[in-house]
């Protein structure tokens, strides 16, 4: 679906993509991982043709983006990361404006608008001007532009960045409900999001990519994974438990584990 | 460049005119153009005591030297400054119709305030015999010169994010482009070079359809210099390299 090949992007001196290859099959989740800085969002821009590469090339659907670059951005759906919204327009207003432009014919306007707002959540916020939502919603706004046309393939530049943990799941839910028929591409910081949602994952860091595969691979491959550790459940007292395990041939330590996330309790409290 | 082509260009051009009406720019704009134009025109007017309108189409071009940049400084710094950029460019539409929408946008708008003037020749006909002609020939030729100011306003907003800067630079050049034909600038230019500064400043064009001569070569000129400037805003956008 997607084809990367070879990509490379300077900008002066500086090297912010250095030689990138990697290809996205169709309906296939992909997990775009790296600190920041480390080139997702230019790769990313690249792919929707608002930059052009230093070299190499983007192929979607076996059409080059820079040479026929109307074709491919019908076939995306695209979410930067500052979600760039028309902050003086109402909700309705810019979803309508969307629809439009993206040439959706006059009579399923009115039925795909209903459908967005209904899979997106936004009906209370229909008639807000943008610049009055809060996060949660300009997020959902914005991912709401992204799938209007019913783009073969999504792509959504940190779509959970600066969201509590609660939008985070959501977002993470309607993500996965997507991928199940298009093909996205999201990018994260955040390993366990990766591991939540995606098929497959492309580690990238300082302009090349480290590791690939899908997130059981990448955590065989790591270091941290020789090391295994056993839950036990015990009763009665936990500190000659504990004595009697060390004593076990092989055990490195044991440790008494009773910490919840702060994730799980806040999800508790906010059902 | 078919119906489609067109159609996308008139989604994008309702979406700037309804920019200017979703905030308070557009209200200020149209009092601030009528009140200033309406008095400095009957300021004089019931001094001198002829009920000529040539005045108030002289007047034109200065009031249009900071309305125009007022009206096309945020439409490229803003979307810059906001990153909707990113959107608009993203979205299966060419650097052209965003670029024409755009100008016709504020081109469409323009012409609104311009019309809403309509009240002055009507009150001066009321006090007595008025030419029709000066009249026609001076908002044809009035919103020949807004379009080339606006032309001149949009791509230099496209250089910036700052959108002061983008007015203050657009009104600058579009008086240096209303003066390079001025008598005044021609003294001190070398003889070869006049007949060019004449032909290249605005001014002249200006005055000449005012008086209600609509000369071919007027129109060649302004429609040229429009597409001159259209022409450069699509290659910044395309460059991608603004600051």
């Amino acid at each position: 679906m997607i084809e990367i090949k070879n990509l490379s992007k300077k900008f002066g001196d500086t090297k912010v993509l250095d030689d990138i290859s990697f290809s996205v099959k169709k309906g296939e989740i992909l997990g775009f991982l790296g600190p920041n800085g480390a080139g997702k969002s230019t790769t990313m821009k690249i792919i929707t043709d608002f930059w052009a590469p230093t070299s190499g090339s983007v192929e979607v659907d076996g059409i080059v983006v820079r040479e026929n670059s109307i074709e491919t951005r019908k076939k995306i759906g695209y979410l930067p990361e500052t979600v760039p919204l028309y902050e003086d327009m109402l909700v309705i207003e810019y979803l309508k404006f969307v629809a439009e432009v993206r040439g959706i014919s006059k009579k399923n306007i009115k039925n795909r608008i209903k459908e967005v707002v209904e899979s997106c959540k936004l009906r209370e916020v229909l008639r807000k001007p943008i610049d009055e939502l809060s996060k949660g919603y300009r997020q959902r706004v914005g991912i709401a532009q992204a799938i209007m046309h019913e783009p073969d393939i999504l792509i959504l530049d940190e779509p959970t960045t600066g969201l509590d943990p609660k939008q985070i799941i959501e977002i993470r839910n309607l993500i996965k409900e997507i991928g199940k028929e298009k093909t996205v591409i999201f990018s994260t910081h955040i390993l366990s999001e990766v591991s939540a949602t995606c098929d497959r994952v492309v580690i990238i860091n300082k302009g090349k990519i480290v590791s690939e595969g899908t997130p059981a691979e990448i955590l065989e491959r790591t270091e941290a994974k020789k090391k295994k550790s056993i839950v036990v459940e015990i009763s009665g007292d936990e500190k000659s438990v504990l004595d009697e395990i060390r004593n076990i041939r092989g055990v490195e330590s044991a440790r008494v584990n009773d910490e919840i996330t702060l994730e799980d309790a806040f999800l508790e409290l906010t059902k | 460049m078919n119906k489609e082509y067109f159609k996308t260009i008139y989604i994008l051009f309702k979406k700037e005119l309804m920019g200017y009406f979703n905030s308070p720019i557009a209200y200020i704009f149209i009092g601030t153009f009528l009140i200033v134009g309406n008095w400095l025109f009957f300021k004089s007017f019931f001094l001198i005591g002829q009920t000529n309108i040539r005045p108030y189409f002289d007047l034109l071009p200065w009031m249009f030297l900071f309305l125009a940049p007022a009206l096309t400084m945020r439409l490229w710094a803003e979307e810059k400054k906001s990153g909707t950029i990113e959107f608009l460019l993203t979205i299966p539409v060419t650097d052209w119709q965003v670029v024409l929408a755009k100008f016709f946008g504020s081109l469409v708008f323009l012409i609104v305030t311009l019309l809403l003037s309509i009240t002055l020749p009507i009150t001066v006909a009321g006090l007595g015999n008025m030419d029709i002609g000066p009249v026609i020939g001076g908002y044809i030729s009035s919103i020949f010169l807004g379009g080339a100011y606006l032309s001149i306003g949009l791509f230099i907003s496209s250089l910036t994010k700052n959108q002061i800067i983008a007015f203050v630079l657009g009104l600058s050049a579009c008086f240096a482009m209303f003066m390079i034909g001025a008598d005044f600038a021609l003294i001190g230019a070398p003889k070869f070079l006049v007949p060019v500064m004449k032909f290249f400043g605005f001014g002249n064009h200006f005055y000449s359809m005012a008086k209600g001569v609509i000369d071919s070569i007027d129109v060649i000129y302004y429609m040229s210099f429009i597409a001159l400037f259209l022409w450069f805003n699509t290659r910044v956008i395309q460059s991608r390299e603004w600051k």
